[in-house]
């Protein structure tokens, strides 16, 4: 398929600027303009439709395939949060209002969106108060580990080291590393969960506070999480739990109840907002009473009159992390998805999720080997490691599934099971699509034993076959100029 | 709830068929660990919450007629952005890590890597960052993996929003940041020189800058590069159209804030940072990079590439901690300038300079309001002093249906009769008009 710049003719037009009532009277200097045009493609504006049309369609999505992505908890994006947070009341409103008059206001109604949402976490949590702000889960990742290292400095504590399992995501390491910690890694036990023995040898003053995720990466809930917390708060360090996966145990179990002092929330994967190819997302922060002071400038709050007002006086904060509230458009689609679902929706959640997920799993355990066989959560990790005996790996199996009409599993993730396979169907997938993805599965093992250079040819249905990513990367193209 | 497709009687059958009960699917959870019960309420349907969702949005004073910027505008989005960006295979589809089921991903990304480097004359483009702030702080910590100094100036007509959060991010870093104060609304000159040394590693500037005013750095560029240091600078997308680049003056890092382009103000987010560079430097981007390649039939395709950066693979060594972009963002902005083209944006641009003259000439006409800074090119923003407290002004447009600005006492100490007015493409002739007779009244 042809590029935008490779479409277009010189002269073409896709929008007319609307006239101008004003005279041109502006002669800026000309050693401040550009020396010649940005080479903008010139195109009418069907050839833009089609153009981004073509392009739509060469994605797999939700809407048009089953995703089971493993960890990323691709379920489905309900119509009507994308239509209330076009409503103009919201799309049109202009960030800086809030301070143009004292107190927001102007904003009543975002403010009242943000608010409710602090309210709607803090007890789906069990937190004391959350901050919107973060734009991403890592993003809130970093917020969270910034307010560890504040109460840690106010304390007087002297720590320079952040702990995460080995089954971590990428992210725990990297932004405890980006706020200044030295990161250090407790291996899993032959559970697949996080080893106690292994955590107590490493506990000791230095240690700011450990990451975990729970259920963690492999889809496992750690009957032990309480003591965990327990043990790290033994040598005041802090429990950050990782909400990546608060999708599987919402509405049953709440990080609070179980010791964690900080939490984390991908909007994305427990309250449905759409994951955009990549972002944005969203990543609120809660936090126990300890650290609500250092927790980002703003926050909204009520005032005795009833009203809201942002509160920018906050003397430990750790100051601003985000220009403005958070991916506000984010925040209201999964406002809106809370509402709907209410408590006994959002408890139906992760019911679903675990029971499409444990469906999986017991299916496809005679045709694919599995570590850790026990009752898991929301995903299951299987290993492609009987199919590599004849030579198709988990990317050759994830290859094929393509053909078959689905999006793959997420592959050699985590890093601790060999050929990982990690399935995850969500809450929101029928058994008549869970069950024709077991067939494929199935279907794809036998191949893997008859007819395995039918499965390391595949994709052949795409509009590319498998791509050279090696060449990708040696002879760099990442921009036509 | 309408979101979770199995009936009671299907959850039954699957259960016996895997021979689990319900409890089974969490025995794992100690009967101590369990939510007591949540104090929600109950679910709402499609036609309550849109009404409900509908009072809340009226509160929202959107009525008002905008001359507020501060680094974030209300500019015109044609429909057709909209329209592709509903494509739901493009916003239910994830990081493209399965390059065959995501083409159309990866190569509308690949667009606006290409179209951010032809709008700031730079080589190399990253996927995009969550915005122009976080653009900006991921900048300075590339600069100064790059050179491996420990120092950084920022002069103070960098939009404060994003000082502030860099301030923030840097306080348990052992980063040493230096503001210098500008000089009549430009970038400090003086005191940048005087700053720049052997331990810097970057100097940090806008534009144009958060007063409006336009600068060229080409100086400051030279001067940094004959210390070993980078220059990094915050632009305006929407001004490209006309303004010199910041290729063009010798910058090695250029960031932003991309919500001019295409992107509805939605009270803060999502928005869009884009960040660019040179070549060399492409190895130290932070984020999600796509490359071109071939398929196994010699077919164009493309990749998500030099992964080897990122915190998935790279761990607590990577370039960043940062996991997702703004992709559906960055293809609002490339369908946004597909559309405009190479004179779109060109006259989109021009027309904002233009309604901003006018409006200059406008408001400078009425007495007691004065230009803050001696005459000074403006691109769409400009700074002007009111013969009283600005804020109060404010308060008094407001009543008139008017967001007359952004006062500058908020982040400018002494500047209480300072007001930032922004005019882009959508206000007409009239409105500036009225504006001017208004604040004329309440004068």
């Amino acid at each position: 398929m042809k590029l935008v710049f490779e479409k277009s003719v010189k002269g073409r037009r896709g929008l007319r600027i609307a006239k101008s009532d004003v005279p041109t009277s502006i002669n800026l200097n000309p050693d401040l303009l550009r020396d010649k045009d940005a080479e903008l493609p010139e195109l009418s504006e069907l050839d833009v439709v089609r153009h981004f049309t073509e392009l739509s369609r060469r994605n797999f999505g939700v809407d048009t395939n089953f995703y089971p992505l493993g960890s990323c908890t691709m379920k489905y994006n309900p119509k009507v949060c994308e239509r209330i947070a076009s409503y103009p009341g919201f799309a049109h409103l202009h960030p800086l209002l809030p301070q143009l008059r004292s107190g927001g206001m102007l904003t009543q109604g975002a403010l009242e969106v943000v608010y409710e949402m602090d309210m709607l976490l803090r007890e789906i949590c069990g937190m004391s108060a959350f901050t919107m702000q973060p734009m991403a889960g890592a993003h809130g990742e970093l917020c969270g580990i910034m307010m560890m290292a504040a109460y840690h400095q106010d304390k007087g504590n002297k720590k320079s080291i952040v702990l995460a399992p080995d089954s971590a995501h990428g992210t725990n390491p990297a932004s405890a590393a980006i706020a200044g910690y030295t990161v250090k890694t407790v291996p899993s036990d032959e559970n697949g969960l996080m080893s106690i023995e292994a955590l107590k040898e490493m506990l000791n003053d230095d240690v700011a506070g450990l990451m975990l995720t729970c259920p963690n990466t492999l889809g496992l809930f750690n009957p032990h999480v309480k003591e965990i917390c327990d043990l790290v708060h033994s040598v005041d360090g802090l429990a950050y739990y990782d909400g990546a996966n608060l999708n599987a145990i919402v509405g049953k179990v709440c990080p609070g109840d179980l010791g964690f002092d900080i939490v984390h929330v991908n909007l994305h994967k427990t309250f449905a907002t759409p994951h955009g190819g990549g972002g944005p997302g969203a990543g609120p922060v809660g936090v126990v009473d300890k650290l609500v002071d250092y927790l980002p400038i703003s926050t909204v709050i009520k005032r005795e009159d009833g009203t809201l007002a942002l509160d920018y006086n906050k003397s430990k904060s750790i100051g601003y992390i985000a220009p403005f509230y958070g991916n506000f458009g984010i925040l209201l689609r999964a406002y809106v998805y809370i509402l709907m679902a209410g408590k006994e929706g959002l408890q139906r959640v992760a019911e679903n999720a675990v029971l499409n997920a444990n469906y999986i799993k017991e299916k496809l355990k005679p045709y694919y080997d599995i570590e850790h066989g026990q009752v898991c959560k929301h995903e299951c990790v299987f290993s492609a490691t009987r199919q590599a005996k004849h030579g198709v790996h988990a990317l050759d199996i994830a290859k094929g599934l393509i053909d078959a009409g689905y999006h793959p599993p997420t592959m050699y993730f985590p890093m601790i099971v060999k050929e990982a396979l990690m399935i995850e169907p969500t809450e929101c997938e029928s058994r008549e699509t869970i069950d024709a993805f077991i067939g494929a599965m199935i279907t794809i093992a036998k191949k893997a034993e008859t007819n395995p250079d039918e499965l390391k040819a595949a994709p052949v249905t795409t509009p590319v076959g498998r791509l050279d990513e090696t060449k990708a990367a040696r002879e760099l193209n990442i921009a036509s100029l | 709830m309408p979101f979770i497709s199995n009936t009671d009687a299907q959850r039954v059958q699957m259960l016996a068929e895997i021979g689990l009960t319900a409890e089974d699917l969490f025995a794992d959870v100690p009967p101590e660990l369990r939510c007591r019960g949540l104090n929600l309420p109950e679910g709402m349907g499609e036609q309550e919450v849109r009404n409900r969702l509908a009072g809340i949005a009226a509160k929202n004073y959107i009525h008002l007629t905008l001359f507020l910027g501060g680094g974030f505008y209300d500019h015109f989005i044609p429909s057709a952005v909209y329209a592709m960006l509903s494509r739901s295979e493009f916003y239910t589809a994830y990081t493209p890590y399965q390059p065959e089921t995501s083409q159309g991903t990866l190569q509308a990304i690949y667009e606006f890597q290409s179209m951010m480097c032809r709008l700031t004359d730079m080589e190399a483009s990253n996927a995009s960052m969550y915005d122009g702030g976080t653009a900006l702080y991921e900048a300075m910590m590339m600069a100064l993996r790059i050179t491996k100094r420990n120092k950084v100036i920022i002069d103070d007509s960098v939009n404060p929003i994003y000082r502030v959060m860099i301030q923030s991010y840097t306080r348990n870093l052992k980063i040493d940041l230096e503001e210098t104060t500008n000089h009549e609304g430009l970038a400090n000159r003086d005191a940048i020189l005087k700053a720049l040394d052997e331990d810097t590693a970057a100097v940090m500037v806008q534009n144009p800058n958060f007063f409006g005013c336009i600068d060229d750095f080409t100086d400051i560029a030279a001067a940094a590069h004959k210390k070993g240091a980078l220059l990094i600078v915050s632009c305006y997308p929407m001004s490209l159209g006309i303004l010199k680049t910041p290729g063009a003056m010798g910058a090695d890092i250029v960031t932003g804030e991309g919500q001019s382009l295409g992107l509805p103000m939605s009270f803060g987010g999502p928005y869009l940072g884009f960040m660019a560079t040179r070549k060399q430097y492409v190895r130290n981007l932070p984020g999600r990079i796509v490359g071109e390649t071939t398929d196994v039939n010699g077919d164009r395709g493309f990749v998500l590439t030099l992964q080897t950066r990122e915190q998935h693979i790279r761990r607590d060594k990577a370039t960043s901690n940062i996991c997702s972009n703004e992709a559906l963002c960055a293809l609002a902005a490339t369908i946004y300038l597909s559309l405009l083209g190479k004179e779109g944006l060109k006259e989109t641009a021009q027309l904002c300079a233009d309604k901003a003259s006018y409006a200059y000439q406008r408001l400078t006409a009425i007495p007691g309001v004065k230009p803050h800074f001696p005459a000074k090119w403006v691109f769409n923003e400009m700074v002007l002093d009111l013969p009283c407290d600005a804020t109060e002004a404010i308060g008094k447009l407001i009543e008139k249906g008017y967001a007359a600005g952004f006062p500058l006492s908020r982040y400018y100490k002494g500047m209480d009769n300072s007001i930032l007015i922004a005019v882009t493409e959508k206000r007409t002739k009239q409105q500036i008009g009225m504006l001017a007779e208004e604040l004329e009244a309440i004068l």
